[in-house]
């Protein structure tokens, strides 16, 4: 098991570093939500609501890309942006080291 | 004024099936729902995702699970206001309650059961100025009345299945429909994507692709909008409505205001009937919150079992409530 670290900024532009396992099967929505962030993830992570939207402000080349079904939810919110991603679709691993990622949506 | 012993604010699972865990008790039910259909999230999000935790059921798809909650709730005769928000809540002075929706429907009921998931489904907003001024004045987030548009100028705005649906449909009922998108494509549903790219090139929707919402214009009502593309060139429509399509998001809405005690977007409740701190006022399903709270359906249907025997006492104040099985007793309709 390896402790990965990466950034989170909230709306207000507050980063931390937030640590997570990678060897729970975590995706980095679950992390969010476990460190007490505002993320609502109301289909609980079928990439179905877009309200775990966050922009990879950094370490995007780590995260492979998105599939059809994240695309199709990312492009039909109001706000999008070139890394946008759904946290729900990302797992936690040891690429997403370093890596830095904003809140993003009014959701959330 | 419709008059319910329970009024059930939310028609998704929970709420569905707090209606026969009443109907046994011989409470009647009135559910409220801002979405046009009853299931909440199962029938507007994941309508055909399997579920694989409901007992008895090894696999079942979202939408089956509500056809048959509605069919096992049949007997009871619910009632429905769907497409309606529950905006305000009024204590009468025999301790019941008056519901005023969005669209001024009143209910009456001894109980209120709030079953709102994660709250009302919104639509989500483009960050525009002076978009909040222009709401109902030429901005609207929904089609209602189709009707509202006939021979008008329309702007869409999305890319998803309903801006593709009502750029098709408002074609034929407008006088002119502009569909503003971000991509070159779409991924909604392949035939209705074609039907639109066919539409555009016979002359009958002007398609804007690549391209994002910029500036609203208009004195009182809305009369143009910008939008930008990506070589950040601007082009000016005018038009009487804008309807941006950007999907719906849950919000917990007026029931904030109600004096519940909320905790992160939850209502708190005590576990032995789940009542909030207001008495006649319950809450169950994804929405309360208490020690060790799963957000399953089967732990929503556990505590619309358990709300009920609270709510007994409310609505039938003089009588002993007397526990029976559906084996034995059945189910009687009323």
């Amino acid at each position: 098991m390896t402790i990965v670290k990466f950034e989170v900024e909230d709306h207000d532009g507050n980063r931390q570093e937030v640590e997570a396992p990678d060897d729970m099967g975590l995706s980095l929505m679950e992390v969010l939500k476990a460190s007490e962030y505002p993320v609502l993830a109301t289909c609980g992570g079928m990439a179905l609501c877009a309200t775990c939207h966050v922009e990879v402000l950094e370490g995007k080349d780590g995260l492979g890309d998105a599939t059809d079904v994240e695309l199709d939810q990312l492009e039909n919110l109001p706000e999008f942006f070139e890394s946008s991603r759904l946290a729900c679709q990302i797992r936690i691993s040891e690429q997403l080291e370093g890596a830095v990622f904003k809140l993003r949506g009014e959701d959330n | 004024m419709i008059n319910t012993d329970i009024c059930i604010i939310g028609a998704g699972p929970v709420g569905l099936f707090a209606v026969f865990e009443a109907g046994l008790l011989k409470m009647r039910c009135h559910l409220v729902d801002a979405l046009p259909q009853v299931g909440g999230q199962l029938s507007e999000i994941y309508p055909q995702k399997p579920i694989y935790d409901i007992p008895g059921f090894p696999e079942i798809k979202a939408q089956d699970l509500v056809t048959n909650l509605m069919k096992q709730i049949e007997p009871f005769h619910p009632t429905f206001t769907l497409g309606e928000r529950v905006d305000h809540l009024t204590k009468q002075d025999d301790g019941s309650f008056v519901l005023t929706t969005s669209d001024k429907t009143k209910i009456h009921a001894k109980v209120i059961v709030i079953a709102g998931g994660l709250g009302c489904f919104e639509p989500r907003k483009p960050v525009l100025e002076k978009l909040e001024y222009f709401e109902g004045k030429g901005i609207t987030y929904m089609v209602k009345d189709p009707e509202k548009f006939r021979n008008k100028k329309v702007i869409l705005a999305g890319g998803g299945d309903s801006a593709l649906d009502w750029a098709i449909y408002l074609s034929n009922v407008a006088e002119r429909v502009t569909l503003v998108h971000r991509n070159e494509t779409f991924r909604g549903a392949p035939d209705s994507a074609a039907k639109v790219f066919d539409l555009a090139n016979n002359g009958k929707i002007d398609l804007i692709l690549s391209s994002d919402l910029k500036q609203l214009g208009g004195n009182g009502h809305l009369e143009s909008v910008t939008m930008v593309n990506k070589s950040k060139e601007e082009i000016t429509v005018d038009t009487d409505y804008l309807i941006p399509l950007f999907g719906l998001s849950p919000k917990l809405g007026p029931i904030a205001d109600w004096g519940l005690n909320i905790d992160k977007n939850a209502i708190e409740v005590d576990t032995v009937h789940y009542s909030t701190n207001v008495p006649g006022i319950y809450a169950i399903g994804d929405i309360n919150t208490y020690e060790n709270k799963l957000k399953l359906i089967l732990c929503g249907f556990h505590e619309a079992a358990l709300m009920c025997q609270g709510a007994f006492k409310l609505v039938y104040p003089e009588q002993k409530l007397s526990f029976k099985y559906t084996t034995v007793n059945g189910v009687n309709a009323f």
